[in-house]
């Protein structure tokens, strides 16, 4: 995965999220920007599955289809 | 302790358009059908599976009815078999007093086994093979004949019976709305109707009794209905002075729409289709205003969707979610096409079975065929739905559960909710047996060479 397009983004605790190089702004809820962060700091899929369930009340089954939904849409906004 | 999990998201702001920031809670969802809890159906029936309500159906025929009848002294209703003839669907229909009314020999001789006597028929439609005109004739049906081939059959059939038999024509007119089912019948404007009448008066063995039209289904414009009527009566006149006689009957088919979205259409039903008492209306004021009291004939309706959509539902699961290469939301479940005639031209109504938290998007509702075609639902705005979701898509009960077919999957159950609340299963699904049973294997074709 090339994250340097993540690397750049401006995040806020709010979930209002600004790439300064496009301009183009984005809003995410909590679970996605902490998917976000997970990515920005290096983490594979599994490895944000793995980090996700111990933080959320969630199965590993419907993570993982929710994360590659999320990362499908980060592609589909090439922000990945 | 453990967060509470909400579905991710992230969404691109478009300049212009206000973007609702937050969470979306849907308020649509629907936990039970007539009262009766989705779960429950489902344990029961397994997914997918039609839903009936017997109550609805009631209520949506007394609601026609009574209102037909407030405004017509000789107002009857005719079920039209082809909308839904399951039987416990028509046997609702006839307790509430309704004839058939039936477009083919197996339609014929499906309400007769239900227990419709043949003086409680109308049997219409453009192909009446003659082994079923005689037994219609025969039996005291209302035979309403399409084309000039069919009033010599009906002749034929009549002289084979040796006596004189009333028949209708079904006429067909421009009502003003495209495209007109011209093909269907006698036409009146050019004197094609006048001469069929003409001709059967000149017959030994049939007389007219009727007239007979169907002008649409899925009528929009109620107005057509009044031209229908005007130009009906006007023929109606014309033949009783020429020839004599007394029409009894007129029938003015079906065609009265129900709230479903057409595709195509951007305002939702509730405002892009007229009420039902519209179209009576239409039908109800040109009669009185067109007719004298004496001559009031018998005025039949032979509605069909707009009495029985309404009372239909399909549960179905969703069993897998995908995001198209184009980044389009898009889900399998569990029900295609083949069961979903009316997918082609509706866009059906989806509520899901639970509250379901995050973001909205238009989404894709696929059906489990292993085609392209098999587009059920092209779009829809929801919530991100784990599999297992119960999706129940509305409306279904007119014309899904005659037209579905029987392919690459079986035909599910389909239940009725009783007015006390009880399920029944009227239709159970269809089993291997079901489907085979009509076939066989040539002897030379029974052993298998698989090559190793
Ligand atoms: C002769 C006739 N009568 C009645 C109907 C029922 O029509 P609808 O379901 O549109 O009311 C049809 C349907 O096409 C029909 O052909």
């Amino acid at each position: 995965m090339d994250r340097d397009k993540l690397a750049v983004l401006a995040i806020s605790e709010s979930g209002f999220i600004f790439d300064p190089v496009t301009g183009h702004s984005y809003t995410a809820n909590s679970t996605g920007l902490r998917i976000l962060e997970l990515l920005k700091d290096g983490k594979d899929m599994e490895g944000v599955k793995s980090a996700m369930a111990d933080e959320y009340e969630a199965g590993e089954d419907e993570l993982s289809v929710d994360i590659n939904d999320f990362i499908e849409n980060l592609k589909k906004y090439f922000l990945l | 302790m453990k967060k509470e999990y909400v579905k991710p998201y992230i969404k691109k702001q478009t300049a212009g358009v206000m973007n609702k920031f937050g969470v979306t809670y849907n308020k649509g969802h629907r936990e039970e059908i007539e009262g009766v809890p989705v779960a429950q159906i489902t344990d029961k029936f397994g997914s997918p599976v039609f839903v009936l309500s017997e109550k609805i159906i009631r209520e949506r025929y007394r609601t026609i009815y009574s209102y037909f009848s407030s405004k017509y002294p000789k107002a009857k209703m005719s079920w039209s078999y082809k909308t839904n003839y399951l039987d416990a669907v028509c046997s609702v229909l006839h307790q509430e007093g309704e004839t058939a009314e039936v477009v083919s020999d197996f339609e014929y001789q499906k309400a007769r086994r239900l227990g419709v006597p043949g003086n409680k028929i109308i049997y219409n439609g453009p192909y009446k093979p003659l082994e079923s005109i005689v037994t219609a004739l025969k039996e005291g049906a209302m035979v309403n004949l399409d084309n000039f081939d069919e009033i010599i059959k009906a002749e034929e059939a009549a002289k084979s019976l040796g006596k004189k038999f009333p028949v209708g024509i079904r006429v067909t007119m421009d009502t003003g709305v495209y495209p007109q089912w011209s093909r269907f019948g006698f036409v009146i404007e050019n004197g094609n109707a006048f001469n069929a009448v003409k001709r059967i008066q000149h017959s030994d063995y049939l007389r007219l009794e009727g007239i007979h039209c169907h002008i649409g289904t899925f009528m929009l414009e109620p107005n057509a209905y009044k031209e229908a009527v005007k130009k009906v009566v006007q023929l109606m006149r014309k033949i009783e002075k020429e020839f004599e006689i007394s029409v009894s009957y007129l029938d003015f088919g079906g065609g009265f729409p129900s709230r479903n979205k057409l595709k195509g259409t951007y305002l939702p039903p509730e405002v892009s289709v007229q009420p039902v008492e519209n179209f009576i209306d239409a039908v109800a004021d040109t009669l009185m205003e067109e007719l004298e009291p004496k001559e009031y004939p018998e005025v039949y309706l032979e509605t069909g969707r707009a009495i029985v959509d309404e009372a239909g539902w399909l549960i179905t699961t969703v069993d897998a979610v995908k995001r198209l290469p184009d980044g389009t939301k898009s889900y399998i479940i569990d029900a295609g096409v083949n069961l979903l005639y009316t997918s082609a031209w509706y866009n059906y109504h989806v509520e899901i079975d639970r509250e379901i938290r995050g973001a909205y998007e238009n989404s894709i509702i696929y059906g489990p065929l292993c085609m392209n075609i098999d587009v059920v639902v092209e779009s829809a705005f929801l919530p991100p739905l784990p599999k297992g979701t119960r999706l129940i898509l509305s409306p279904m009960g007119a014309y899904n559960m005659t037209q579905w077919m029987q392919f690459i999957r079986y035909r599910p159950a389909v239940a009725m909710i009783m007015t006390d609340r009880s399920v029944e299963q009227i239709r159970r699904p269809e089993t291997l047996q079901d489907i085979v049973g009509p076939e066989s294997v040539p002897a030379k074709l029974k052993k298998f060479n698989f090559k190793e």
